[in-house]
């Protein structure tokens, strides 16, 4: 559905976007993360016909955005970084000027009522946007993105500004438009990424550095294992014996601590599952282990590796 | 390009700028009215029209300044670029926005005439009148442009609104200065540039039909030059 090849956008010898390729599938939801200053507003601004690339090609539903831009626009709701408000227009007026600049074909009054239930403005219709809150116009700014029901949508840190509810509202609605439409979304909350976003795309400095479905990703940089061991027993001994088992890397004590047992935190080499030799060890030594679990990485210690990796 | 012209016609309605620009148009032109004519004592309005092009100057760049500069600083530019509206469209909406509410004042100043018609000797010589009025509107049209094109260039509404003022004294001036070079080149340069004295014409009643090619072109060329502003930021 969406098509990206080749993507250069430099301002003189600074380059924003240095050569970047991907494609999103019809029905996808795509997580674009990366640092800020990577290029993830200029990909979209270039993807929905703002800004111009300097060379490569961008389009929407087979329709390059240069040559035919009205057609390919038709395709794209979108929600920039700033919403694009007109603050002296009420609520109501503002929705019926982007359905008719979008040449809605929908029915106007029902379509419009509908955008409105579903990210929740209804009943600050008649409010003049200057008088909303943040929450309040980020949600007209993402119900502008929804009109016309476009079948590409793509937002630009949509949850900025949002109550802890309204954002789990947000990711709600953003997983149901997912089943219907090509979702892109750009943010900076890696949780956000993991709950909503089927495939990831990190971008960093202008390229792309890693593109990889959500479940695999940290797979694509794990490379030791590590668990958390719960043993009673003289913290020394057991530390010493932990971290002398074959393929262990280094075992640590942190400073949890249970009546009288300790846990400790092993890391074992890629391919050494180092489970069962720990139990036959610390029994050996008659120290119950009553606590054994795997830490699997976290998506912030996966972005920050992705990126120690990459520079 | 329908709906941008609705939008902007209510914006000039709901903020204080139409209400402003209706304000200070009537208040020069009826002072300038009253001094060329009822002081005067004549009928003749051809020094009212005359005098009204410099007010333009002032009073126009109050109507365009907004247009697009204020679109660049709130980025609600951003949302008209990634909509299906054609560049072309978008322009000649706000242009025929600006020119409704010109238009509008100036037929509303129309009103000026009624005294002048009830106490002159003569009457109003009817002729001159209309032929000065389409030359207002012409004019007026020019102007507007201009002052889009130059929105177009900036962020900040002042500056936009100084550039306009400075670029339309340089059209008037340039038929003053025309009196003061001897070079008959350069002075056949200036007349062609010259706003003022093909409006002069008007005001004698002559409906000049090259005037008004003349005035629609340069309407037309700010017009495309804006254009082209939004369209080197898609191709450049």
């Amino acid at each position: 559905m969406i098509e990206i090849n080749n993507l250069v956008k430099n301002y003189g010898s600074k380059f924003a976007l240095d050569d970047i390729s991907f494609k999103v599938a019809k029905g996808e939801i795509v997580g674009f993360l990366g640092p800020n200053g990577a290029g993830k507003s200029t990909t979209m601004n270039i993807l929905t016909g703002y800004l111009s690339s300097t060379s490569g090609e961008a389009k929407v539903g087979g329709i390059d955005i240069l040559e035919n831009p009205n057609e390919a626009k038709k395709l794209i709701g979108f929600l920039p970084e700033q919403p694009p408000l007109y603050i002296d227009m009420t609520v109501e007026e503002y929705l019926n000027f982007v359905y008719d600049i979008k040449a809605c074909k929908l029915k106007r009054d029902a379509h419009i009522e509908e955008v409105m239930k579903v990210t929740k403005i209804d009943d600050v219709r008649h409010r003049l946007i200057k008088n909303l809150s943040k929450g309040y116009r980020q949600r007209v700014g993402i119900a502008q993105a929804l009109i016309g029901n476009p079948p590409v949508i793509i937002f630009d840190e949509p949850t900025v500004g949002l109550d802890p509810k309204q954002i789990i509202e947000i990711r709600n609605l953003i997983r149901n438009l997912g089943k219907t439409h090509t979702v892109i979304l750009s943010t900076h909350i890696l949780s956000e990424v993991q709950s909503v976003c089927d495939r990831i795309i990190i971008i960093n400095e202008g390229k792309i550095i890693a593109d990889e479905k959500t479940e695999s990703i940290t797979q694509a940089v794990e490379d030791n294992r590590r668990y958390s061991v719960k043993v009673c027993g003289p913290v020394r001994e057991v530390q010493n014996v932990l971290s002398h088992l074959p393929g262990v890397i280094s075992a640590e004590q942190t400073g949890e601590r249970e009546l009288d047992s300790y846990t400790y935190v092993i890391e074992s080499e890629k391919g050494v599952d180092i489970r069962k030799p720990l139990f036959y060890a610390m029994s050996e030594h008659n120290w119950p282990v009553i606590g054994l679990e795997a830490i699997g990485m976290n998506l912030e210690e996966v972005f920050i590796k992705i990126m120690e990796k990459n520079s | 390009m329908f709906a941008i012209y609705k939008k902007e016609m209510r914006q000039y309605f709901t903020t204080p700028l139409g209400y402003v620009f209706i304000a200070v148009f009537l208040g020069i032109s009826g002072f300038v009215f009253a001094f060329t004519t009822l002081q005067n004592q004549t009928s003749d309005v051809s020094g009212y029209f005359q005098m009204m092009i410099f007010g333009y100057i002032v009073i126009v760049p109050l109507l365009t300044m907004r247009s697009f500069a204020e679109e660049r600083r709130t980025k609600t530019e951003q949302l008209l670029m990634t909509s299906p509206v054609s560049i072309t469209g978008m322009i000649m909406a706000k242009f025929l926005a600006a020119f409704t509410m010109f238009a509008g004042t100036v037929l509303v100043s129309c009103l000026y005439y009624l005294p002048l018609n009830l106490y002159a000797e003569d009457g109003l010589n009817v002729g001159k009148a209309a032929g000065s009025l389409i030359a207002m509107l012409l004019i007026g049209m020019c102007f507007i442009a201009v002052g889009i094109f130059v929105s177009t260039l900036t962020e900040s509404t002042v500056t936009a609104s100084i550039a306009t003022m400075a670029i339309l004294v340089g059209f008037v001036a340039a038929a003053i200065f025309n009196n003061l070079i001897d070079t008959y080149f350069i002075r056949y340069i200036l007349s062609w540039i010259s706003v003022y004295s093909r409006y002069v014409n008007f005001t004698y009643g002559m409906f000049d039909i090259s005037a008004t090619v003349y005035y629609i072109s340069i309407t037309a060329i700010f017009l495309f030059l804006a254009v082209r502003v939004y369209e080197r930021r898609r191709y450049a």
